[in-house]
């Protein structure tokens, strides 16, 4: 089992025909995701190594069937990408753009919120999703992730996403699947999302959150997961040593005044019952024991 | 990007909001010459991007053209808490009745958009906050739907603003949202917002700060982007695209992600020491970007090691890797060199590496290794 998708997972890829598309969407393909076609409007009816190119989602989703889409485009273009993808019924969509103007974030988050409920947001500004096995949705390296379960891993950073995976992996514990939620102050999928659905599904017996400075995420998941969580997490937060004030690379992380410290948050998800790591390496040894303990 | 008060102000002109009329001036010649424009009372503000710039002695009140003189002549060149003033912003002196506070943000809470309303202006939001939160009213706006007159003017009455005000206030704050909007502004705040006997209401200071991921959209922020103020390495950084914030250490840090770049700076205080920058490579980095990141920390003499953490996704160790030893060739580095690679063909990485390796470049293992020996090499310790 996995959370969001899975081996039956159908893709389309939003910008297959550029650069990064092409160069990501293949690797998905290659690691036996299901990428079943390509939109670039005016390209229609064209391929990219035996993909078959569309000219809208809609088009696509008639054509495929795809439920998800993997939106590989500019900044400029990337909210009206994820719309067209909600509008056509897309009910799981990945953004990985980055750099995307707070103002239309806003208003794309908003816009799927009232009008198209029933599609879930990954991103943006995010690594993508994989279930070790079955299905990769972006740009992590599949190679680092281990198929199997126990652990399932949610992380707003994308560099200590593939840090968790792989130091997981090299200790033999295997992932249910891991979600990079993303950088940016308005994430499509949150902490909680993530959580719940590693709560419901049978097949994860243990979370790994991963978490940074800046906003409130961390500390409302530190809430959820006392009143919600039954399976064990353990949590590591970067940016205990941040300088208020500056923007450490994400746009989200940021510490304005006293708020969004990762101190609070460490404090938060103690509070809750969470085990806190200092690093990224005690957060997967730690993960290790627990997972050790559960047979 | 931040904007100086007189750029703020620039920007709310832009969207009909009003302030007093006044000019720039980084001369005291032209500082005098806009008060003479402007009338006295007039009030020189120094141009810089902290807080607290009045208890500084950044703001006053000049009644002729020789305290004009003389005060520019005061404030210009002055330092305020690190900061030089270069410019100062010359305004008519405003008659005051009441002092208001506005603002839009984002509530990334509630993924809105987030007004803050007091009557309780011209002393620090973030005290009110404390001492008087109920004093705030926080109103929020779907960006789907924006705001209202009507909408705009309750705020105002909720918020307690004085009954002569309410118009002109409820006016305001849908320019000030409209130019939150427009403008993609991260943050657009009025402290004071002022009532004036003669019963107007302006913008007495402008705090704007744009969201650069818009700047696509805004050829006109190049006049803004011309003023702002980083330091050398900073400007040196972003030249070459590379995410750099100084800091205050000794251990010069270079990794690939935000989120491993902070968390090496954590693990290098967890082993005793401390960071001298955060220097994200960004993602996809090659040999070029791992040059120009080693000649940029190089240029800090508090560097006394460098720490490169690397963990290859879609970043290729091999790649960093040659970077690296065509940086020994390209740039004579002062501080050693400690190296962690892992991920993506980390090990032929350190098959490149491994024939460089001296005391001036050491492998490590695993980060927190790596932190230890930079750290070590750092406080004056010798690794092999």
């Amino acid at each position: 089992m996995s959370i969001f998708v899975d081996s039956n997972t159908k893709v389309i890829v939003q910008g297959l025909t550029g650069g990064q598309g092409r160069f990501h969407g293949l690797r998905n393909r290659d690691y036996g995701t299901k990428v079943v076609g390509g939109v670039t409007p005016g390209k229609g009816g064209t391929e990219v190594d035996g993909i078959p190119i569309f000219n809208s989602v809609e088009e696509a989703v008639v054509a495929t069937g795809a439920t998800a889409s993997f939106i590989v485009v500019p900044p400029k273009f990337a909210a009206d990408a994820v719309i067209e993808a909600a509008k056509a019924g897309v009910s799981f969509v990945v953004c990985i753009t980055e750099f995307i103007p707070a103002q239309d974030e806003a208003r794309m988050y908003n816009t799927l919120r009232r009008h198209y409920p029933g599609t879930r947001l990954l991103g943006p500004n995010c690594p993508g999703v994989i279930s070790p096995g079955q299905c990769n949705i972006g740009i992590t390296s599949g190679d680092i992730a281990l198929a199997g379960g126990p652990v399932g891993i949610v992380s707003r950073s994308g560099t200590l996403t593939y840090q968790a995976l792989y130091e997981l992996s090299q200790k033999g514990v295997g992932q249910t699947t891991c979600v990079g939620i993303g950088g940016d102050p308005v994430p499509g999928t949150n902490f909680i999302d993530c959580l719940a659905a590693f709560e419901a599904d049978p097949e994860t017996k243990a979370v790994m959150m991963i978490g940074e400075i800046g906003g409130s995420e961390e500390e409302r998941a530190a809430e959820f997961i006392k009143e919600n969580m039954t399976k064990p997490v353990v949590a590591y937060i970067a940016g205990v040593t941040a300088p208020p004030g500056k923007k450490m690379g994400h746009a989200g992380a940021i510490i304005s005044g006293s708020q969004g410290t990762a101190q609070a948050k460490m404090k938060a998800l103690e509070e809750a019952g969470v085990t806190v790591a200092k690093n990224p390496t005690e957060a997967a040894e730690l993960m290790v024991e627990i997972v050790s303990k559960l047979n | 990007m931040d904007l100086f008060e007189y750029q703020g102000k620039q920007f709310f002109a832009q969207y009909g909001i009003a302030t007093s009329p006044g000019g720039v001036a980084d001369t005291v010649d032209d500082a005098v010459a806009v008060a003479e424009t402007v009338g006295y009372p007039a009030v020189i503000k120094a141009q810089v991007q902290v807080g607290g710039r009045g208890k500084a002695g950044g703001i006053k009140i000049v009644n002729n053209s020789d305290e004009a003189k003389s005060q520019a002549g005061n404030i210009l060149g002055m330092d305020i808490k690190g900061h030089l003033v270069k410019r100062v912003w010359v305004e008519h002196a405003s008659d005051i009745e009441k002092e208001y506070y506005a603002s839009f943000t984002l509530d990334r809470a509630a993924k809105m958009h987030l007004a803050m309303v007091s009557a309780k202006g011209g002393v620090e939001i973030e005290e009110v906050a404390v001492t008087d939160p109920q004093a705030i009213v926080r109103h929020h706006v779907n960006p789907l739907d924006g705001i209202t007159l009507t909408e705009a003017r309750n705020i105002a009455i909720q918020a307690g603003i004085d009954e002569p005000a309410i118009e002109g206030v409820g006016e305001i704050l849908v320019k000030l949202y409209n130019a939150f909007v427009k403008g993609d502004a991260d943050l657009v705040e009025i402290n004071p917002l002022i009532l004036t006997p003669a019963h107007k209401v302006h913008a007495l200071d402008a705090k704007v700060t744009l969201d650069d991921a818009a700047a696509f959209r805004h050829p006109e922020w190049e006049d803004y982007r011309a003023t702002q103020e980083y330091d050398g390495r900073e400007k040196l950084a972003k030249e070459r695209g590379l995410n750099y914030i100084g800091l205050d250490g000794n251990v010069g840090i270079i990794a690939n992600g935000a989120g491993l770049a902070m968390s090496t700076l954590d693990v290098v205080n967890q082993v005793g020491g401390q960071a001298a920058n955060f220097l994200d490579l960004g993602g996809g980095a090659d040999a070029n970007t791992m040059t120009s990141a080693l000649e940029v920390i190089n240029t800090d003499h508090n560097v006394n090691s460098v720490l490169v953490n690397v963990f290859g996704g879609i970043t290729r160790c091999d790649l960093i890797a040659h970077g690296i030893i065509e940086a020994l060739s390209r740039v004579e580095l002062k501080a050693p060199l400690v190296i962690r690679l892992d991920g993506t063909n980390a090990q032929e990485a350190r098959e490149i590496i491994e024939p460089y390796v001296s005391d001036k470049l050491i492998i490590r293992p695993t980060m927190l290794d790596a932190a230890r020996t930079a750290v070590n090499l750092a406080n004056g310790g010798v690794e092999k």
